[in-house]
């Protein structure tokens, strides 16, 4: 299995692309700015700032996939369908000021200010696969926190049996909310207990720093045997119900995206294959694991379950 | 370009200048060089996952190349510039070669030569079966294009190459079924693809008025 223990989990030094490398060469393009364009620019949108954190509870000694590579290559319609639109438009999310709002069937909602509502945990790392339902994969060092927190925290009812998520409205800067290619707000939803799942992380980071507003600022779920869409970017809102909540992709074709969307190789999309999936930066393609490879985490949670009907 | 308008364009072409045909051809082997020149690494590279850009860049290009062939009638007609039929069989096996190379990177290097992921594509997959049908017809299309297989073929040749209108129908289907929700593109496909075949069907209708009581033989050309 490719899950490890805390203590196994980390990769081999040899794997990753040192931080230290990454930091010295954006200093060094800042330190070029200054020279040359550092007066006419202001303070830069959206830098980069490092995250505390401690080594996570699950991991994968899996290659990471470039920063770059998972920078610049994202599906957030909201700033445009294309792959590279998102970073090029990155600068059209607004994350300051940003307020969460937790409501529903729970006895403590809230609605918070972004810092209120992240300072009571610690972040962690998560390095997890992320399968998109395209056929692509990647794998990717999250800082977060357990979602389990959050939902804990406002105490769900007893009636509470699903969560919702929504994705910010703001079509007057987001230019792709403007187009009805889906139906705005992109919304999202998780079983109580999917949400509650240890492996479900809320991340507010990735290779050590803060989310960079294409891989969804300031705050993203993070679901990693479900296929990448249901990780919802930029959350505003987060809601217990008791019906099933709708989901944004499974509104704009039922047939093709379903509620759970698990990662499932043995369950095609109707118009393409998922037995196989493209590792960004590797050259063949190789087989796409049950749940994503975490079916000794998550799979209990679907005993009994169709899951050619519930895909 | 020298030559005017004439009353029966179809039955003696206008001669191209020599240069003309040469620029054409040229222009046309362009995305060609760009698809190599980035596939090697150069003009920012085929990005993140360069295997996924390369079919749709191929495709793109097959596509336009296709649109283009199917325009060159159309043009003649609305120009009174018979010449430019002779480009016509030149387009048409540049869009088949772009389609061809579009095709093996699907199968040569997106697959790999898996054969259990290339049956599974060609038997279950709509948008792949539509689009290998539409790469069938353009291999047909092709190897039926010499001069030879034209006296051979004589009448029937014409009747054969009017399967490229499916072809280009069958090529917007595929960019339809693939999409996911964004439809800018397959739109723009869809209606230049209408106005192309649309063209032909008002061309025959007219033509038949002319010739009152004679309706057109050979039908849309």
């Amino acid at each position: 299995m490719l899950i490890r223990s805390r203590s196994s989990f980390e990769p081999k030094p040899s794997e990753i692309t040192p931080e230290s490398i990454y930091q010295r060469r954006r200093d060094f393009m800042r330190a070029g700015l200054g020279i040359g364009a550092g007066m006419l620019l202001p303070a830069m949108a959206g830098a980069r700032t490092s995250l505390d954190f401690a080594p996570g509870a699950f991991g994968t000694d899996e290659k990471w996939t470039p920063y770059d590579d998972v920078t610049t290559y994202n599906n957030f319609y909201e700033l445009g369908t294309g792959k590279a639109d998102p970073e090029r438009n990155a600068d059209q999310l607004r994350t300051d000021p940003w307020s969460v709002r937790v409501d529903g069937a729970c006895a403590n909602p809230g609605n918070y200010a972004l810092e209120d509502f992240l300072s009571p945990w610690a972040l962690e790392e998560r390095v997890y696969r992320l399968r998109c339902v395209e056929g692509w994969s990647m794998v990717i060092p999250w800082i977060g926190f357990e979602l389990n927190k959050v939902l804990s925290q406002a105490e769900p009812t007893g009636s509470a049996r699903y969560v919702a998520f929504e994705t910010i409205l703001d079509p007057e800067n987001l230019s792709g909310q403007r187009r009805p290619v889906l139906e705005w707000p992109y919304v999202e939803g998780l079983r109580l207990d999917e949400a509650m799942h240890p492996l479900t992380l809320l991340a507010v980071g990735l290779y050590g720093e803060t989310l960079p507003n294409q891989n969804g600022a300031p705050l993203r779920l993070v679901v990693p045997w479900k296929y990448g869409f249901k990780s919802i970017k930029s959350i505003v809102r987060i809601t217990f119900t008791e019906q099933e909540p709708p989901t944004a992709w499974n509104r704009a074709q039922s047939s093709e995206y379903g509620f759970y969307s698990n990662v499932n190789p043995d369950v095609a999309h109707p118009r393409w294959s998922q037995r196989t999936e493209r590792r960004i930066g590797e050259f063949r393609r190789r087989p796409t694991l049950m749940f994503n490879g975490y079916a000794d985490e998550v799979a209990q949670l679907y005993t009994g379950m169709d899951l050619k009907k519930h895909f | 370009m020298t030559a005017p308008p004439r009353r029966r364009p179809r039955r003696r072409p206008a001669t191209l200048p020599r240069g003309v045909w040469w620029l054409v051809l040229l222009v046309g082997l362009l995305p060609a060089a760009w698809l190599a020149a980035r596939t090697a690494g150069f003009l920012g590279g085929l990005g993140t996952n360069p295997i996924e850009r390369l079919l749709i860049e191929s495709g793109t290009i097959a596509m336009i190349m296709l649109l283009s062939a199917l325009a060159v009638t159309p043009l003649r007609r609305l120009t009174g510039l018979a010449a430019i039929t002779r480009l016509r069989r030149m387009i048409g096996l540049l869009a088949f070669g772009y389609v061809t190379l579009h095709f093996l990177v699907w199968l040569g290097v997106d697959l790999f030569f898996d054969v259990s992921l290339i049956l599974d594509d060609l038997t279950q997959r709509p948008y792949v079966m539509v689009g290998f049908a539409a790469w069938v017809i353009l291999l047909l299309l092709a190897s039926t294009s010499t001069d030879r297989a034209v006296r051979i073929l004589k009448r029937n040749w014409s009747r054969l190459h009017r399967l490229v209108y499916a072809a280009g129908v069958l090529a917007v289907i595929h960019v339809i079924w693939l999409t996911r929700a964004d439809y800018r593109e397959a739109t723009i496909y869809a209606l230049v693809l209408l106005v192309l075949l649309g063209s032909r069907l008002v061309w025959t209708v007219v033509q038949r008025r002319k010739v009152r009581g004679e309706p057109a033989r050979n039908g849309v050309t």
